[in-house]
């Protein structure tokens, strides 16, 4: 199994009242809220923390693109990823991802991810995702063209990497006389790609098709539906006809690592609640624009009893597995008992959420880094000897 | 009066359309929320017309076609409609999406419409008056935007059943496919409003929120000849808020083209 550290950026300072006057942190909370004195130190303060990853040991770093909000505050990750390229020696440097509907031309971010690429002589990860539904409101993109134009900006990027060039581009949504790429991908034929999804059949059809093999990434969801989506991953591969690999499925969760179980709640209590309940704050029709679902998926919304605006608590997320948080002996168990479950190959730890401070975070990071990756590395090197 | 419910298949898209009464024939193109039911002022205007109420490709029972992207698609295909039905002249009537497919009409062609009367139509984009955001409204929150009149905002009834429920999500994502962005409008459009060559009359709410009545003189101007009539203590929906006197006004307004 490999470990990396995911970051999310947020906007730590946010005044945590902001929810008696706005009823999110998303697209209409006005940005007087964002201070650049406090943003400048959180932003340098979190590309040291995801730097530090990398004497910890941990095999990568990842960071993501989220748009007028305070819960996530890379509406450009390339940037954190060419700023980390210089200032790491050894972990892969993952975005995950870009959100493709979003864009007006696609080759942008093809031109982005190559250079990283070869800033970094191979670290890089590629991620591509269709953004969650609140960025469709922040971009004025329309989200009944979401799934086409996502295809449609894959294909083009894909064709610009491997592709010999000049050629052009003739699609419903982009249109390209001459694509001709400079610089081209350092990795051949391409960078790895992950798909980043909080569950979908037809993103995981998609994903594990022969003639993409992506990682497919599981994103902030209970471990039975991790399960879930894991297992009809390998089943889709087995009806391609080949057996997925563990290299072709991740997990990304919020974890928390202290001295003792009472301590890592009482520690990470106050600022995993914020999280849920001030950063995360949306209502539903913001993160589920329509054709964001299929009427399908949007009619079980409908019926459903809405989750969305209950305040949760740190009890809620640990019973289900979508957050982490014990002494390294608990960590350890439920990280190896999902691993022994589930079997993916790629752990993505968020090691800082919501309003963890610095120190907390450093400590989460160093027991993380020292009491559970070791010991996970050891077990799951063992359990894939044996099979 | 009864009315009669049926399918027609034009360009290839099956299209769920109502029709009542007799006389010269009037056209009317819905807004957002769809044509599921035949509407007292319906009723109203079958007196003295044939009213056609077609469901838009992409709405409520009628097919979603492929070729299907844009508010220029639906105005092309309207001019389909009125060819393929054989309906001559029509005057033609359309609110808030729908009025912005009849101005869109009106640009590529008058030769099949007699008069044109918009009721609150999307279309333009009138700089500094802000429009509120259906797309980040709740289903109750719309529906209190969408009136003047509170009470009658909370009397609105609300989907009774899945299959209702569906046939409000299929007009929303539609809603949103034809006008997410540019939101609600086409800015090539008032560059070529002049060309409409039939008498037309604009009818706005004073307390419209979605659309504000100042957008009512902005399109008045753009149109030659046009007249503009606002309607007190009215949202949105001047043709279910204030029936009475939307029928009225629009019947002398069309009699009078007639005559």
């Amino acid at each position: 199994m490999k470990f990396y550290l995911m970051h999310l950026m947020p906007y730590a300072d946010l005044d945590l009242d902001y929810d008696k006057e706005y009823n999110s942190a998303w697209i209409t909370l006005p940005n007087s809220y964002y201070d650049p004195k406090k943003g400048a130190k959180l932003y340098n303060r979190y590309l040291d923390e995801l730097e530090y990853a990398d004497p910890l040991g941990f095999d990568g770093v990842c960071v993501n693109e989220h748009h007028q909000n305070a819960y996530g505050l890379m509406p450009q990750p390339g940037v954190m990823a060419g700023a980390l390229a210089r200032r790491t020696k050894n972990v892969k440097i993952a975005i995950l991802g870009r959100a493709l509907p979003l864009l007006n031309n696609p080759v942008t971010v093809a031109e982005e991810f190559a250079m990283v690429d070869n800033i970094t002589e191979g670290r890089f990860i590629a991620g591509f995702v269709r953004g969650i539904g609140a960025e469709y409101h922040a971009w004025s993109a329309n989200p009944a063209n979401s799934h086409e134009r996502f295809h449609e900006a894959h294909d083009l990027i894909i064709r610009a990497w491997t592709e010999t060039g000049p050629f052009a581009f003739e699609g419903k949504h982009y249109q390209f006389e001459y694509v001709n790429l400079w610089p081209r991908p350092y990795q051949n034929p391409r960078p790895p790609i992950w798909i980043p999804s909080q569950g979908s059949s037809e993103t995981i059809d998609w994903a594990s098709h022969p003639d993409r093999r992506y990682t497919y990434l599981q994103t902030f969801t209970p471990v039975a539906m991790l399960a879930k989506y894991m297992q009809m991953y390998k089943d889709k591969a087995n009806e391609h006809g080949y057996e997925a690999t563990p290299d072709q499925l991740g997990w990304s969760v919020p974890i928390y690592v202290a001295e003792t179980d009472e301590q890592a709640i009482a520690e990470a209590r106050p600022h995993i609640e914020n999280f849920l309940n001030k950063f995360l704050r949306m209502p539903k029709e913001m993160l589920l624009p329509p054709g964001y679902l299929s009427l399908k998926s949007m009619m079980g919304v409908m019926k459903a009893k809405s989750s969305i605006g209950q305040k949760q608590t740190i009890e809620a997320v640990m019973e289900k597995g979508m957050f982490i948080c014990g002494s390294p002996a608990t960590v350890r168990e439920k990280l190896k008992e999902y691993h022994s479950q589930i079997g993916f190959g790629h752990l993505l730890s968020l090691l800082q959420f919501g309003t963890l401070p610095a120190e907390l975070t450093r400590k989460n990071m160093e027991l993380y880094a020292k009491e559970v990756m070791p010991y996970l590395r050891d077990s799951t090197v063992v359990r894939s000897a044996a099979e | 009066m009864a009315h009669s419910e049926g399918f027609e298949t034009i360009t290839g898209c099956k299209v769920r359309v109502m029709r009542g009464g007799a006389g010269a024939p009037l056209v009317f193109l819905h807004g957002a929320s769809g044509a599921a039911k035949w509407l007292p002022f319906m009723e109203e205007l079958s007196s003295r017309f044939e009213v056609i109420v077609p469901e838009h490709p992409g709405f409520g029972q009628s097919d979603t076609p492929e070729w299907l992207d844009s508010i220029s698609d639906l105005a092309f295909f309207y001019h389909d409609f009125i060819d393929h039905l054989g309906l001559g002249p029509v005057h033609l009537m359309g609110t808030s999406l729908g009025g912005w497919v009849a101005a869109e009409m009106a640009v590529r062609s008058c030769e099949m419409l007699r008069s044109l009367t918009l009721v609150a139509p999307a279309g333009i984009h009138v700089p500094g008056v802000k429009r509120a955001d259906m797309f980040l409204m709740s289903p109750e929150e719309l529906t209190e935007a969408l009136f003047h009149d509170k009470a009658m905002a909370a009397n609105m009834p609300q989907p009774a059943s899945e299959e209702e429920l569906m046939v409000v999500l299929k007009n929303r994502l539609m809603t949103a496919k034809l006008g997410w962005s540019p939101r609600f409008h086409n800015p090539d459009l008032k560059k070529w409003l002049h060309r409409v060559s039939v008498p037309t009359m604009i009818l706005w709410g004073d307390d419209d929120r979605l659309l504000p009545a100042a957008y009512g003189p902005a399109y008045r101007d753009l149109i030659p000849g046009a007249t503009l009539e606002v309607i007190a203590r009215c949202g949105h929906l001047p043709h279910v808020e204030q029936a009475d006197l939307f029928t009225r006004k629009a019947t002398a307004f069309i009699e009078g083209v007639a005559a």
